[in-house]
């Protein structure tokens, strides 16, 4: 019943775990079976192994928070030979997130990538908080559609770009990247975000400015999702505070196929499970038979 | 496979000192010392995270959490009253290595205080406490018969030695050394203990999960980055780089 397909991957329901809050999955794998998920992002890869930032990570605002992790990853290699394995004994789809400084960085990653048995790609090109590459290949729709064209032309998975919000103009930044080639779109990453500590009278993170999560977020990412939904006919990944069924199932009404739950598993490991039954739950009631009923009804 | 949150019943949940307080929830929960707990005092989503909050004490099931109010978590927490529920997540985290011998001393820096009943409770040789309060010490009197002797520091000399804790301390005396608080004081305590007494630190930082996904905790190690929620909280004092 809460099937979906994107680019002719099956997912067993539309519940995915966004990248950098689920890591590989297995702090999660104690309090629930992770193979009852959809699908599962990983954290964000690249090519090379990279220790993140220095100073304070994580801050909290009403109703999110700001993170400056910064990629903490063991790349690529890393995490074919480590966490990998793992994951592809789990009934459940993978998609790896990566991201890069250089286009030649993602290319090298997706050859690697190519050989494994992750089902998708996540072309990461929103990351707010690594100083070079990362988001700036996410706000120009030029630089966004050469790193998407290049990505996809030797990628042997089906592509899903990960779009930022800070893009210039996030409808003319989709259909960019569904022209260059993206199979599929998943937004939104974090909102480029400032706080301040006034005792210290300094901004609270070294970066200056850290990506903003959360149910803060969620109607600013259910209108992007609704606007790209009228522009572009590839499947939409919708993301974006999402922490109840209710807010999955608006997602789905904006326009989404599967949508993915970030901040929220910081508040509940388990947190996936109950959008999962909610989802159930709300069709039953509803009498709706696929969630083809609904996507993109308003 | 470990159950998420679960709902814990306010037994008491009093202030032992200027906004200090001693929360004991009744249950059936379970750790060791230096372990903790994530902490939701509400039930909507702002505050957004939990607390992370070690455990002070645990008996026949009944835990007992000392905190400080520095936030608005905090202070929500502060405020509940016996039979309010909160939910809970743990016992998480790697806690004391409890296999010790020789004489031993625990040094604790104003809230840092909150592990160490329970670990003095659970070595098997009485410790001596070195402990340092900013103002008025509190939480001695449940420690006190646990411990050999007690040194105490404030900063105000209002009790005990006037300054820091670290001035009384001579880790030559000692065969092993716990500690929890402040990062400037357990920084000078790996300095003086580097070389001459093994030490244990109970470190502390910002949380998100607190079960280590969101590598927000993160503090360096000889061994690279580490978690402090999943490969600490406790960490070996010669594994620690603080900056």
């Amino acid at each position: 019943m809460t099937k979906v397909n994107i680019c002719g991957i099956e997912f067993k329901n539309p519940v995915i775990a966004a990248s950098g809050t689920f890591g590989f999955g297995k702090e999660f794998e104690e309090y629930f079976p992770i193979e009852k998920l959809g699908g599962i992002s990983t954290k964000g890869l690249t090519l090379n192994k990279r220790d993140g930032n220095k100073g304070i990570r994580i801050h909290e605002t009403p109703s999110g928070l700001m993170n400056s992790i910064g990629l903490q990853n063991p790349g690529v290699k890393g995490f074919i030979e480590e966490e990998l394995p793992f994951m592809e004994k789990k009934d459940t789809v993978i998609l790896a997130n990566l991201g890069g400084s250089t286009i030649d960085d993602y290319l090298e990653g997706i050859e690697l990538l190519n050989e494994t048995s992750v089902h998708m790609i996540e072309l990461n090109i929103s990351c707010p908080n690594v100083k070079e590459g990362g988001m700036a290949f996410g706000i120009k729709c030029n630089t966004a559609s050469e790193v998407v064209k290049k990505a996809k032309s030797i990628s042997k998975k089906p592509m899903i770009v990960k779009l930022s919000p800070n893009a210039e103009n996030i409808k003319e930044m989709a259909y960019a990247c569904v022209e260059a080639g993206a199979d599929g779109l998943s937004l939104v990453n974090t909102f480029n975000a400032l706080a301040i500590d006034i005792y210290k009278r300094k901004p609270v993170f070294n970066n200056i400015t850290a990506g903003l999560s959360g149910p803060c977020i969620k109607p600013i990412a259910l209108r992007m999702v609704y606007e790209v939904s009228k522009v572009v006919n590839v499947p939409i990944i919708g993301i974006g505070g999402i922490i109840s069924f209710e807010d999955a199932i608006e997602f789905i009404m904006a326009g989404a196929t599967a949508i993915q739950v970030g901040s929220g598993n910081f508040i509940k490991p388990d947190i996936t499970i109950d959008i999962i039954q909610g989802i159930e739950m709300f069709m039953e009631k509803e009498g709706i038979k696929s969630l083809e009923e609904i996507r993109g009804i308003i | 496979m470990k159950s998420s949150y679960q709902d814990g019943i306010i037994e008491s949940n009093i202030e032992i000192s200027e906004n200090i307080y001693e929360l004991i929830l009744d249950g059936d929960f379970q750790g060791s010392p230096g372990q903790f707990y994530m902490i939701r005092g509400w039930e909507a989503l702002d505050p957004f995270l939990s607390r992370p909050i070690s455990i002070a004490d645990l008996n026949n099931g009944r835990i007992k959490f000392l905190y400080e109010v520095k936030g608005r978590g905090t202070h929500i927490i502060s405020k509940l009253k016996k039979g309010d529920k909160l939910s809970i997540l743990g016992p998480l985290g790697n806690g004391f290595d409890l296999n010790t011998k020789g004489k031993i001393a625990l040094i604790s820096g104003g809230i840092g205080i909150a592990p160490m009943l329970y670990l003095a409770k659970s070595l098997n040789i009485k410790a001596d406490l070195y402990c340092g309060f900013r103002d008025k010490p509190y939480f001695l009197e449940s420690i006190g018969q646990y411990v050999n002797n007690i040194f105490m520091a404030t900063d105000n000399g209002i009790m005990g030695h006037k300054g820091f804790i670290t001035e009384l301390f001579n880790p030559m005396e000692y065969d092993l050394v716990y500690t929890c608080g402040p990062t400037p004081m357990m920084k000078v305590i790996m300095n003086i203990c580097k070389g001459k007494v093994p030490l244990y630190i109970s470190m502390e930082n910002r949380m998100a999960c607190g079960i280590g996904a969101c590598l927000g905790c993160t503090v360096e190690t000889i061994r690279g980055i580490e978690r402090v929620c999943k490969e600490g909280p406790v960490f070996k004092g010669e594994e620690i780089t603080i900056d």
